[in-house]
């Protein structure tokens, strides 16, 4: 079985756009939508849950207002200032517990808290593994490394040889966690200067994980002078670039009618483009 | 006054809206809290930088002192601390620096040491105050190096935030304390859904907001339907425009060249001004 992550440092380069796609013309694969807090992918691939699982991240402490002394020595001890008037900020608090067992007279208590859900899935392509992460919660990463497990789980189940991960942007936490034993990540990436500086960063993140990379570029035809620089930047770090997909509305008008683009208008620029690129990340991949 | 400018979805215009209203409405100071992935510097290039590292207070153990009671390693939330037999072992990376461990130590064994996670920068762009931040390639935690960035944030005058794509605590560290959060979006499915989610933290956060649409004329009606739902007010829109695009892919403010734009965002800070009102 092998896994990969569709990252791309800068958000919106057509990371999900791609992985729609890639799902349609791959042979059962599993997908999985590491984008838990503001995740894309089931708009395209419509699942029907099957699961539901509730997510636990860190605890909550919470301040009982009858035991409390008004000491002040939680607000003095909490690093992340979310103590005010004698009261917890559920959404400062990173459940560090520093506050519960210093208490004097044990006033706060330390709670489970659900921070969202992970779903196990079945699409018209293969199963699928997603998350929702509740609005403003921490620990994403947590939740992403569940919903890579879950992928895991379902590719042993179904006896598939592709989990296809469809990656947050940036480069913290919930990426490391979409990178973990991954056998290679393609980084999509859009022909801009803010595009190439954060696909930069990306590969950084990559090497600094000794992580296999390779490279799309999408909307190559925004700006020739770009696409030029980064095909050249790939070809001097020894990187496989892997295809190049045009601008095209039909993307756009795809994501309205809720279907990946290549089931939309297979015959569209962007559709038999993409195709060219499953190829190679097929041969890539070597399935 | 401190507007954010966020948006859910990536890629929807955060950093062009950002720049061009600070450039246009006669901001004090633009900052850019997409640790991960800042690009403001790209189209405003600072002049004058000065680098400071942010760093984090991470334990050390003092093994002459330690007696392997492990009270640290269970106390720790975040399994930063991991002691077995007459080993004891501290794991940085992990570490959100809360301080318990050394708290919670009988032989008085752990100390805090500073640990780089990130850089800020600070400059200027033609007598504009500019700053931003670099989360170290690796590391997890953006969220001190978000803060860190927002110590600079002056008390007076207009302040532009820029906000990182998502909806977790990134969105949230940046929106605290703003006066207003404009949510740029796209009118296709994924700019709807990812609207919807990050208004749900900015609403939390009691800060108010209106929407700039992106990219208007592609897509559906989905995201106008949202916002006359839940009153939420459209400030702007910008259309989908070939020449936007490219200039954009060169790193130039599009209101450099379409002056026409340059009273639109004028405009647009009074809408809010009004709208704090």
């Amino acid at each position: 079985m092998k896994q990969v992550t569709i990252l791309s440092g800068k958000g919106g380069t057509g990371k999900t756009t791609i992985t729609g796609s890639f799902a349609a013309l791959a042979e059962e694969p599993v997908l999985a939508d590491c984008d838990v807090d503001a995740s894309n992918l089931h708009l395209i691939l419509n699942p029907k849950i099957k699961e539901t699982v509730e997510f636990r991240g860190l605890n909550l402490a919470e301040i009982d207002p009858e035991k409390c002394t008004r000491c002040e020595l939680c607000m003095k001890l909490c690093r992340f200032n979310a103590i005010h008037e004698y009261t917890v900020n559920p959404i400062h608090c990173e459940g560090c517990k520093v506050c519960v067992v210093n208490c004097p007279v044990e006033a706060i208590s330390f709670n489970e808290r659900v921070c969202g859900h992970a779903y196990l899935s079945e699409t018209e392509y293969g199963p699928m593994s997603h998350a929702r992460l509740t609005p403003g919660m921490e620990n994403s990463g947590k939740l992403v490394t569940l919903v890579r497990q879950n992928a895991a789980k379902l590719a042993e189940e179904t006896g598939s040889e592709l989990v296809l991960v469809d990656g947050p942007p940036g480069i913290g936490c919930p990426v490391i966690a979409s990178l973990s034993n991954v056998d290679a990540a393609v980084a999509v990436v859009e022909p801009t200067l803010s595009g190439i500086h954060d696909l930069k960063r990306a590969l950084q993140l990559l090497e600094h994980f000794e992580i296999t990379p390779g490279v799309i570029i999408n909307k190559y035809d925004l700006n020739l002078e770009n696409t030029a620089s980064i095909r050249g930047f790939c070809e001097e770090c020894e990187i496989p670039l892997l295809g190049m997909i045009p601008f095209d509305e039909n993307v756009t008008k795809a994501m309205v009618q809720a279907k990946p683009v290549v089931v939309f208008s297979p015959d569209s620029p962007a559709s038999l483009a993409i195709r060219e690129v499953w190829n190679e990340f097929s041969s890539f991949l070597g399935l | 006054m401190k507007i954010v400018v966020a948006s859910g979805k990536g890629g929807t215009g955060k950093t062009s809206v950002a720049v061009n209203l600070a450039l246009n409405a006669g901001a004090r100071q633009i900052i850019d809290c997409d640790v991960e992935e800042p690009n403001i510097h790209i189209f405003l290039e600072p002049e004058n930088p000065r680098r400071k590292p942010v760093e984090l207070l991470v334990p050390e153990i003092d093994e002459e002192k330690c007696t392997y009671c492990r009270r640290c390693a269970e106390f720790c939330q975040y399994n930063a601390l991991f002691v077995a037999g007459e080993a004891a072992m501290v794991f940085p990376e992990l570490c959100h620096s809360c301080g318990g461990c050394k708290l919670v130590c009988p032989e008085g064994a752990i100390t805090e040491k500073p640990r780089q996670i990130g850089t800020i920068i600070i400059g200027e762009y033609h007598g504009m105050g500019l700053v931003y931040g670099e989360l170290n390639v690796g590391e997890a935690l953006a969220v001190p190096v978000i803060s860190a960035v927002k110590e600079h944030a002056e008390d007076d005058g207009l302040v532009i935030l820029d906000a990182a794509p998502g909806s977790a605590c990134p969105l949230v560290e940046t929106v605290h304390g703003a006066d207003f959060c404009l949510m740029v979006t796209e009118p296709t499915p994924f700019g709807l859904h990812d609207l919807q989610i990050a208004t749900e933290v900015v609403k939390q956060l009691g800060v108010p907001l209106g929407v700039v649409v992106n990219f208007a004329g592609v897509g559906d009606r989905g995201v106008y339907r949202f916002c006359e739902r839940e009153g939420m007010q459209i400030i702007m829109e910008i259309p989908y425009d070939r020449h936007i695009a490219e200039l954009y892919s060169r790193g130039v403010p599009f209101t450099v060249e379409m002056t026409e734009w340059r009273s639109r965002f004028r405009e647009l800070l009074e809408t809010v001004e009004e709208m704090i009102r």
